[in-house]
């Protein structure tokens, strides 16, 4: 790995972008996830920044299930995000569809829609789990530079 | 031999204020959470922020954003080469705005709402910074008979004993150029806006990081104008733009967004006016 890609490695963890988007979630995961912005946690210590574009984010965090209705804001999301890109299903509704996954508008999952790196469990996800969520969804962030160098 | 002479010293001078503008924006970032009762970033994190966008995929939807970055870079390096060889004010101002045409260009070409609307308001606030700084201009030609920044180094006196109302309308052209409440309209830091990020929402990867190292030579070009008024010696032409610019963040952190009318209609009229009155009297 030549000094460039180990500089750009660096900068990729020192500075993932967060774009939150709250698919049909009942607010508890979000209300966790906002929290880890805090100034009790503030991620900002790490370069962590809240963005409200998905063509300024590096990792998507995604709460909630996917219905008939979101799922496309969903997968245009993802797709506006330049690469490289990390995603993060939040909750056990975005991980399966949760206590909702039998009902007949939801279609499951944040996986059934676009492809999920990391997955953080939990009804509501405590914020200590989205932030051990974000450290791993970081080392992928930095992992998929190598993919994209490659291809370069 | 004047030409390579030149050449060295443009990109010495392109060196320093880019790594002395990310290191401000640093520790604009570190003094803004220490008064929210945080820790912040570390210094170094906005060169983070840009050596990760630039090595980001390039996204465009037109191609006037790849271009455009490019040009109001071109203009920001310009201008403050031009600054540090003691040209003439108004060449460096214009060579400026061009750059801000084109930040606006690449931010219209796009049918983005977001966008548009960062668009239409940074040409608001184009319109307030450079009036303010072409009276600043008109007042460096009235006290040493040219519009060089050289002329300005030779006064006896600094300017801010005779230009006080002056400086008080170029704090407020620092505060809009700055992008910080109560004057953060068009784009402002923090991510999360109504706008999003306006004029600069539809520009990302590597043209968004562009275009981060152009805002930070352009503070540099306002700081070192913001210099010229105490220029008699180097402690106070380095402590006065440092205390402007401490001035700035604790206001940005104090102040709420104000709507583009009542910076047009009261906070410009108010500090143009006084800064004309300033002219007057300085002619009187």
């Amino acid at each position: 790995m030549g000094l460039v890609d180990k500089l750009i490695g660096t900068a990729r963890r020192r500075s993932p972008w967060l774009l939150h988007f709250d698919c049909g979630s009942c607010n508890g995961c979000d209300i966790e996830t906002l929290a880890c912005l805090t100034p009790v946690y503030d991620v900002e210590r790490f370069g962590v920044v809240n963005v409200g574009n998905p063509r300024h984010a590096d990792i998507l965090l995604v709460t909630g299930t996917v219905n008939h209705r979101n799922r496309e804001a969903l997968a245009v999301l993802f797709e506006q995000m330049p690469e490289p890109r990390v995603v993060v299903a939040i909750g056990a509704c975005g991980l399966s569809g949760g206590v909702f996954r039998e009902a007949p508008n939801v279609v499951g999952g944040v996986d059934k829609v676009i492809p999920v790196d990391v997955y953080v469990p939990g009804c509501p996800a405590r914020p200590e789990a989205i932030i051990d969520g974000v450290v791993l969804a970081v080392e992928k962030f930095r992992e998929k530079s190598k993919e994209m160098g490659e291809g370069r | 031999m004047a030409v390579m002479r030149t050449a060295v010293i443009a990109l010495a001078v392109l060196w320093a204020a880019t790594l002395l503008g990310g290191l401000l924006s640093g520790l604009d970032r570190r003094l803004t959470a220490r008064l929210q009762a945080r820790r912040g970033p570390p210094l170094t994190q906005p060169f983070w922020d840009v050596i990760k966008l630039l090595a980001k995929e390039r996204v465009v939807t037109n191609p006037w954003q790849a271009f455009s970055p490019v040009a109001t870079l071109a203009a920001a390096a310009t201008a403050l080469v031009l600054f540090v060889c003691q040209g003439d004010l108004l060449v460096i101002l214009f060579v400026h705005a061009t750059g801000g045409v084109f930040l606006v260009l690449g931010a219209m070409a796009s049918p983005s709402p977001y966008s548009q609307t960062g668009g239409q308001r940074e040409l608001w606030q184009m319109l307030c910074c450079e009036t303010l700084l072409f009276l600043f201009a008109g007042a460096l030609y009235l006290t040493t008979g040219s519009f060089r920044v050289s002329g300005v180094l030779a006064l006896p006196e600094p300017l801010l004993d005779r230009l006080p109302l002056l400086f008080l309308a170029f704090l407020f052209a620092l505060t809009v150029k700055m992008r910080k409440s109560p004057f953060d309209l068009a784009g402002s830091h923090h991510a999360h806006q109504e706008l999003v990020r306006g004029v600069y929402t539809e520009y990302a990867g590597p043209h968004l990081g562009l275009l981060e190292i152009a805002h930070w030579l352009e503070v540099m070009l306002y700081l070192a104008i913001c210099s010229l008024f105490w220029a008699t010696n180097v402690a106070a032409m380095i402590l006065l733009p440092l205390a402007a610019f401490g001035a700035v963040i604790v206001l940005d952190n104090v102040a709420a967004r104000l709507t583009w009318r009542w910076m047009l209609g009261r906070g410009w009229a108010a500090v143009f006016a006084a800064a004309a009155l300033n002219l007057f009297w300085l002619k009187g």
